[in-house]
């Protein structure tokens, strides 16, 4: 990686084909003629900034800027990131769009692409270039990105959600391995909770580890809109995810309810739940702790997939990491090329393997890394992003999608059953009632 | 013209800061403006939308629930605590800066120490009960409705009860101690001083303290953004919370802004009660009657 000098970049920039007809580059990564076709001039003096999510893990933060930096040493560009907490990225997202001036480039999350398209540069030309060289894009990554049949956004990965568990725990209350169907979950979570090592998932308004409501109410067939963005939220099949959801809160672990994003976390490193969902940070905050007790709990610690839906296929919600180029940025050209030198194999399987994995990559050829088998442990998180469903499922995403998503409807309602603050019709119907307001536009 | 020089940069800063961004405020929520989107008018929709939405009403019913109880517990705890600062007690000017402390540590800051200490897992009141045996599970603060409530209003109480007491201490040391020797020698009691004396001289002081005491909690928003953002089954989403998150992470700006504007009639009321509970007293600043 140090090896790689400026003369190395230009290749990659105009003649990519020529380093690998000569063998330099392994198969997996072989390069289509797509490929060699993508080249853009950064503008003269240009000068970067970047917003971004504040890492997670450190070593996302140090590998990213150590990567940053290779950028400005290679080609002259100077590049400032500035980070933030995950949850106020949006929101300076939004008005950096509505009055045109801000960061040349913002790493957001979820459909913000899709809020405003209109702002953003059209990046298809490097989308199509990565997604040659890298064995494609995934489904989800085009939905998150495209809009009207254009790339205005380069999808940086997602925070994969996995089924997070104590090993011993699980083989104690007599599984030797994690279900796979939703109704030997249940039963997992009911044994769990006959041994005293309940299960625990967060039923308040968290944005990020309530996403499991979503994939409840996935499984069983249910879902907000269909394909038409006409709300159906209000089905059988909800009413069944919902009567689940009862079944499944009576197995965990009290205070669930008011559970926000980082509860789950502490009471899993606390030992006091068994199972719960989460990105691969409670496995790197025990791995990377140097408390005996915190490394026999790593050992301990397995993750596995989110058991598959009704119809056998795998649909989570994660939380997706669009990177938007906007159009108020003088330096649009040095803007594609900062993203695509981040994207490419050299940049990016080095910083993904420092965090551990914890952002899931939306290229097809990066699941071969090596990194993801050595330790089967990341090996769930490597899939995440292939198995994710867009949160405006089954319809389009747009200012609905986002809000019904950000007022939490489906986690509300899932909660309102579960807890029996609502019968599952009653919850149901509400939902239906507040995701009309929305779609009704 | 002068004068008006010199009222000018007051002025300016007054109409830049608090004017204009009220006014576009209200604009907004006439308008089906979304992040990134400029707004068309569309009269009163928004709120004609929010007033049909059970999660707009829930969160008004919250906001007045929670101001409203908040509010007379504040009065109540800070004229007690008022009173005992005004006696003669040993370091007493320690007392007095001790009582401020709630009030000057940064909301946020005090707000993730409610967090823990209302924890599902790992509260300290659930921690310490549970040692002495007096009760066996966790208790649930905010995971239940009722309880969640009376959680985040113990923790404005707690936060607030330093400014109604030090305002309320100033008052109280602008009784003239004649008048309490002068009810003395009558031979009022306690009561009676407290009664005759201090809460009608104290009124126009109490007026002007619950006023703001009453804006800040019904406008208070880091508190339950940092505790609950609104949950459990959003049983403390109150009007600001709910008018952020619909539009920020919404994004329909013009939504959010209209729940906001709803807050401001009562508001306003407030403060017209208060205007008027001051006027009714014009005696006490030496008026005739």
């Amino acid at each position: 990686m140090d090896e790689f000098k400026r003369r190395d970049f230009l290749k990659t920039t105009a003649g990519v084909a020529a380093t690998t007809a000569l063998g330099a580059g392994p198969a997996l990564f072989a390069p289509d003629a797509a490929a060699q076709t993508y080249k853009v001039v950064p503008e003269k003096g240009a000068k970067l900034r970047v917003l971004r999510w504040k890492r997670f893990v450190q070593g996302d933060e140090d590998v990213w800027i150590a990567n940053t930096k290779k950028f400005t040493q290679m080609t002259g560009i100077e590049v400032r990131v500035d980070q933030e907490g995950w949850e106020d990225v949006r929101p300076k997202a939004a008005v950096a769009a509505n009055i045109g001036s801000g960061p040349d480039i913002i790493i957001s999350t979820m459909e913000d692409a899709h809020q405003y398209p209109d702002k953003l540069v059209d990046v298809t030309d490097l989308a199509n270039y990565l997604g040659a060289k890298y064995g494609g894009w995934y489904p989800i990554a085009k939905d998150y990105a495209m809009h009207g049949g254009k790339w205005v956004a380069i999808m940086m990965g997602a925070a994969g959600n996995a089924m997070v568990y104590r090993e011993s725990m699980l083989k104690a209350a007599g599984f030797e391995t994690f279900p796979r169907d939703v109704p030997g979950f249940v039963k997992l979570c009911q044994a769990l909770k006959a041994k005293g090592t309940p299960a625990g998932f967060a039923l308040g308004n968290a944005t990020g580890d309530s996403s499991w409501t979503h994939w409840l109410v996935w499984a069983h067939g249910g879902k907000l809109v269909d394909a038409k963005n006409n709300v159906v939220i209000n089905s059988p099949e909800t009413i069944a995810a919902l009567e689940t959801g009862k079944q499944l809160y009576e197995t965990f672990i009290p205070g669930t309810l008011s559970w926000l994003d980082p509860n789950n976390n502490k009471a899993f490193l606390d030992g006091q739940i068994s199972l719960t969902a989460n990105g691969i940070s409670v496995y790197y905050a025990a791995k990377t702790s140097q408390d005996p007790k915190m490394q026999a709990l790593a050992n301990d610690i397995q993750h596995a997939y989110f058991p598959l839906g009704h119809d056998g296929k795998a649909r989570e919600l994660n939380l997706v990491f669009p990177m938007m180029i906007f159009k108020y940025s003088k330096y649009p050209n040095a803007a594609k090329e900062y993203l695509r030198f981040m994207m490419e194999k050299e940049q990016y399987v080095p910083w993904q393997e420092a965090s551990i994995g914890y952002v899931c990559h939306p290229l097809a050829a990066y699941e071969s890394s090596a990194f993801w088998t050595a330790d089967p442990k990341k090996t769930p998180y490597r899939d995440c992003f292939k198995n994710g469903t867009p949160g405006g499922y089954a319809g389009t995403m747009g200012y609905a999608s986002a809000a019904a998503l950000a007022d939490f409807i489906i986690p509300n309602m899932v909660a309102e059953a579960a807890s029996g603050a609502k019968s599952p019709k009653e919850a149901a119907e509400r939902a239906q009632q507040r995701a009309e307001r929305y779609y009704k536009v | 013209m002068l004068g008006a020089l010199f009222m000018l940069p007051a002025a300016l800063l007054l109409l830049m800061l608090l004017a204009y961004p009220l006014g576009l405020g209200t604009w907004l929520g006439f308008t089906d403006a979304k992040i990134g989107r400029p707004g068309q008018w569309i009269g009163l929709d928004n709120f004609s939308f929010i007033i049909g939405d059970s999660l707009v009403r829930l969160a008004l019913f919250n906001t007045l629930f929670y101001t409203i109880v908040a509010s007379i517990i504040k009065f109540a705890l800070g004229l007690w605590l008022a009173v005992l600062l005004n006696e003669h007690l040993p370091f007493k000017s320690f007392f007095r800066a001790i009582v401020l402390l709630p009030f000057i540590v940064p909301t946020a800051l005090s707000a993730i120490a409610f967090w823990w200490i209302y924890d599902a897992q790992f509260s300290i009141i659930s921690w310490a009960l549970v040692k002495l045996g007096w009760i066996d599970t966790y208790i649930d603060f905010l995971g239940d409705p009722w309880l969640a409530r009376a959680s985040v209003i113990a923790a404005n109480i707690w936060r607030g009860v330093p400014f109604v007491a030090i305002c309320l201490l100033a008052g109280l040391q602008t009784i003239p101690p004649s008048l309490y020797e002068a009810a003395a020698l009558d031979g009022a009691s306690g009561w009676q001083r407290f009664r005759r004396i201090t809460l009608p001289l104290l009124t126009p002081i109490i007026a002007v303290v619950m006023t703001f005491s009453v804006l800040f909690t019904f406008t208070d928003f880091q508190l339950i953004y940092v505790l609950t953002r609104g949950g459990p089954l959003n049983a403390t989403h109150l009007m600001a919370t709910l008018s952020f998150q619909r539009a920020i992470p919404g994004g329909n700006l013009g939504e959010g802004a209209a729940i906001a504007t709803a807050m401001v009639p009562f508001l306003l009321a407030t403060v017209l009660l208060s205007y008027f509970g001051l006027q009714r007293r014009a005696w006490q600043q030496g008026a005739d009657r």
